[in-house]
Formats: structure tokens, C-alpha cells, sequence
């Protein structure tokens, strides 16, 4: 660890539109390489926004948000876009965000070049996640990651969320599950208290 | 029936300007359905025919027509969507109309109109000159080199919004440079081929595709042999038979279509 942060928000307040107003804020944090920030909170009070606002896809209305200089972002929101009767597979999904393949765990490995509309929702899930947790990049913001996992992609994400933060990068999780956000996270900031 | 026409060098130029269509759109098509996008194929390829049949009262060359029309509406396109998805599906039905309106009005009221609109909603492939084969050519080449590097970008775009555009990407940009090409393949087909038999194209071979692929690579290829072995029957049939090449060829894939989807659902079913 460095000591500088690799991802820094001061005082952000952020939300969709100047009508609607902010969603979220003021709030402040620093994550650095090697760390696991958990953000948690009760539903509507803007834990989404926060990291929409950092990928720039939310407005933010006032303070800042700093990333170091060189820092790639890898985000993964919510929502997976639909993949019912597309015919694509594990392998060609991972190679859009250049993520490696090694390192999955073997129920998923050998079913890596199948279509994914014949995987469950909670593989899916997990491949989703793979492709951005292990994308080349060195700051990684994952929404809700346990949405649809079963105990075994929990324990999985779990593995895979310390090796990222072992191999230096900096790792912000947003999560409703806060028993999830104390096994792995090294610091956890609550929100709309 | 006289199976010498099929090996008069006569079709040959244009059995080879409706292949390389018939190669291209469906390839295009794949992605527009990623995009859910592909009725837009039905509102460009109007526009284009609009497009053509508008140039008639100028001095503009009946290609170039059908190429403005087809970026007109392009930019009309994004001009109601406003980047916004959930306003697709009204702006195609918007161009559809006006196009179709345009067109009709434009063959009833113009002589010389009637006999053009006929030829681009038939189809007038055996019709077709070298100028229209270098065209399609020049255009198989740039929309295949350009689609080479956009591809990724579509599917990252597509699969990971947030982090391609984390990652500085533009989902707005690369919607436009592919709209760009889709309109440019369509108008220029169209006016090859005809309207709805380019919509066949762009629709039927990456529906069937999606269905059989395993992969997305696999879904590419699937959809081009489909549309080209479709090209090839429906061109024979059209000189056996001496029909019009158009109509033939939207049957052929439209029969196909209905064969498969029956056959699968007995499938699934049984």
C-alpha cells in the first residue's frame, strides 16, 4: 500500500437531475490499493448513485471525486443487461473487458463456452462480476454483487474480492447485505444516517 | 424452363452485387437485434426508397438519393430518441410512415416516379450496372473494416454500459458510426434489391441464426450462409421461373423462417 488514495470523493453530493435535486450527500471517502470499502446503507438513500456518479454517469452537484492519475475504473451496477436468446458465451463475455479466464472456479470453467442463456441467473451473475473484478484496472466499484448468488458464488466472490485487493487494487462494494459487507470488507462507511 | 439462363455471363453482375448484400445485411442484422433495433432496417431502407424517388425531381443521381434518405432519417432518428431508448421504437414507426407516405405520393403524381418505385419495391437486380457493383463493393469493404473494430465496442457498450462508459467510452458515438453504416448498406441495397427483401435480409437470417448459434462468432457466420444460400435459391428460382427477384427472395427467407420456427416448436414440444 501507498498511502494515496486511489479513489477520493470530498464533500459529493450527486443525483439525476438539477429538478430532482442531489440523491446523495454530502459524503467523503478514500480507497486505496489494497483496500475493500464497503458502502452500506437502507434502500433510496443513494448508494447507487455514488457509484454512478464516479463512472460519470450521474450528476454530481457539488465537491469532487479524484481518481489518481493512470487509475482505470472497472464498475459493475446492478442491472445485467438481458441475455435471453443471444448466442453468446462465457468465454466471448469475458474477453470484452479482457478479464482472464484462470482463476474461475471449476463449475463455472466448464461451462465457459456455452451460450449464457442456458446458465443459471446466478452464474451469470458470477461471470458478470469475474469480467469486471478481474478486467485490467486498478479501481473496481461493484453494485449489489451478491444479487442472485447462491452460498457458493457468495463464497466464491468473497475468494476472488481478496485476491483483487491482494494483487493492489483499490475496491469499493455498494451492498444492502451488510453480514456480506463485514466477511470482506476492511472498512465500511454507512450512508443516509 | 431454360437452366442455360443460370450460366449466362449476362446475371452474373448482378448474382454478385445481390451476394454481397445478401452476405452483408444479415451480418448487420445480428447486431441490430443485439440492439433491438431491427425494425429500424424496415424505416431506413423506406427512407432510402423515398430518398431515391425524391432525387427525381432534381438533378441529384438516384444512389445519392437513396443515401441521403437514409442519413436524413438517421438524423431524424437520433434527433426524437434523444439517446433515449425507450423512444426507438416511435421514432422508426415515425420514419416507416413517412417514408412510405413520401414514396406513395411521390409515384402518384410523378410518371416517371411510378416506374422507379416499382423497380425499388420489386427489386431490380437484373437491372442493376457496374456502378452499383462498385458500390456495393466499396461498401462491403468499409462497413466489414469498420465493423472488424466497432464490434467489441458494440458488444462492451451493449453487455457492460457502465464500464465502457467508465472506461471513457461512448455508447452515443458508436451507436452513431453504426447507424451510419447500417443506412449506408440499406439505402444502397435497397435500391439494388429492393425495400422489403433488404428487411428480409436484415430480419430472417440472424432470427434463425440466434436460434442455432452457440456462440456470437458462430451467430455471424450462421446468419451470412443463410442469407447467402438464400440469395443463390432465390435467384435461380427467379430465372427458372422468370419472376421478379425481390419478392421471391423475401418468400424464400420468410418460408424458411416459418419452417424453422414450426419445426422448433414441435421440437420443444415433442
Amino acid at each position: 500500500m501507498t498511502g494515496l488514495p486511489l479513489l477520493q470523493a470530498e464533500n459529493l453530493s450527486a443525483g439525476w437531475s438539477r429538478a430532482a435535486g442531489p440523491v446523495i450527500g454530502p459524503v467523503s471517502f478514500r480507497v486505496q490499493g489494497g483496500e475493500i470499502l464497503g458502502i452500506s446503507g437502507p434502500n433510496g438513500t443513494g448508494k447507487s448513485t455514488l457509484l454512478a456518479a464516479v463512472s460519470g454517469a450521474a450528476q454530481i452537484f457539488s465537491g469532487s471525486i479524484m481518481l489518481a492519475p493512470g487509475a482505470r475504473l472497472a464498475l459493475q451496477m446492478q442491472q445485467v443487461p438481458e441475455l435471453d436468446g443471444v448466442p453468446l458465451t462465457g468465454e466471448e463475455l469475458l474477453r470484452l473487458t479482457g478479464a482472464p479466464a484462470a482463476g474461475l472456479p471449476p463449475w463455472l470453467q466448464s461451462r465457459l463456452f456455452e451460450r449464457l442463456d442456458q446458465l443459471s441467473g446466478g452464474q451469470r451473475q458470477c461471470l458478470h462480476l469475474w469480467a469486471c473484478l478481474d478486467a485490467p484496472g486498478e479501481v473496481v466499484l461493484l453494485d449489489e454483487p451478491t444479487n442472485n448468488l447462491d452460498p457458493a458464488g457468495v463464497a466464491f466472490l468473497i475468494m476472488a474480492l481478496r485476491q483483487r485487493a491482494e494483487q493492489g487494487a483499490a475496491i469499493v462494494l455498494v451492498s444492502h447485505d451488510r453480514e456480506f459487507l463485514v466477511a470482506v470488507c476492511t472498512r465500511i462507511e454507512e450512508v443516509g444516517q | 424452363m431454360n437452366f442455360d439462363l443460370v450460366f449466362d455471363s449476362m446475371f452474373l453482375q448482378p448474382f454478385f452485387i445481390g451476394l454481397i448484400f445478401a452476405a452483408l445485411l444479415p451480418l448487420l442484422g445480428c447486431y441490430l437485434r443485439l440492439r433491438e433495433e431491427w425494425l429500424a432496417a424496415l424505416a431506413l431502407a423506406q427512407m432510402a426508397a423515398a430518398g431515391a424517388l425524391l432525387s427525381l425531381l432534381t438533378a441529384v443521381p438516384l444512389m445519392a438519393g437513396g443515401v441521403a434518405g437514409a442519413a436524413v432519417a438517421v438524423l431524424l432518428k437520433n434527433a426524437v430518441e434523444g439517446g433515449q431508448r425507450k423512444r426507438q421504437g416511435a421514432a422508426y414507426a415515425l420514419l416507416l410512415l413517412i417514408g412510405w407516405g413520401v414514396s406513395v405520393l411521390l409515384v402518384s403524381n410523378l410518371p416517371v416516379a411510378d416506374r422507379v418505385g416499382h423497380a425499388l419495391f420489386d427489386g431490380q437486380l437484373y437491372f442493376t450496372e457496374i456502378p452499383h457493383l462498385i458500390a456495393a463493393l466499396v461498401c462491403a469493404v468499409t462497413v466489414l473494416g469498420v465493423l472488424w473494430r466497432l464490434s467489441p465496442q458494440v458488444l462492451a457498450a451493449h453487455f457492460f454500459p457502465d464500464f465502457y462508459r467508465s472506461r471513457g467510452g461512448s455508447a452515443r458515438r458508436i451507436a452513431l458510426v453504426f447507424d451510419g453504416l447500417v443506412a449506408a448498406s440499406l439505402a444502397l441495397a435497397t435500391m439494388s434489391i429492393g425495400v422489403m427483401s433488404a428487411f428480409a435480409l436484415i430480419f430472417v437470417p440472424p432470427w434463425l441464426a440466434w436460434r442455432h448459434a452457440q456462440s456470437w462468432r458462430g451467430s455471424l457466420f450462421w446468419a451470412t450462409g443463410i442469407g447467402v444460400a438464400a440469395h443463390v435459391l432465390a435467384f435461380v428460382g427467379a430465372l427458372l421461373f422468370d419472376q421478379p427477384f425481390g419478392p421471391l427472395l423475401a418468400l424464400v427467407l420468410a418460408i424458411v423462417g416459418l419452417v424453422a420456427a414450426v419445426w422448433q416448436r414441435m421440437h420443444d414440444a415433442g
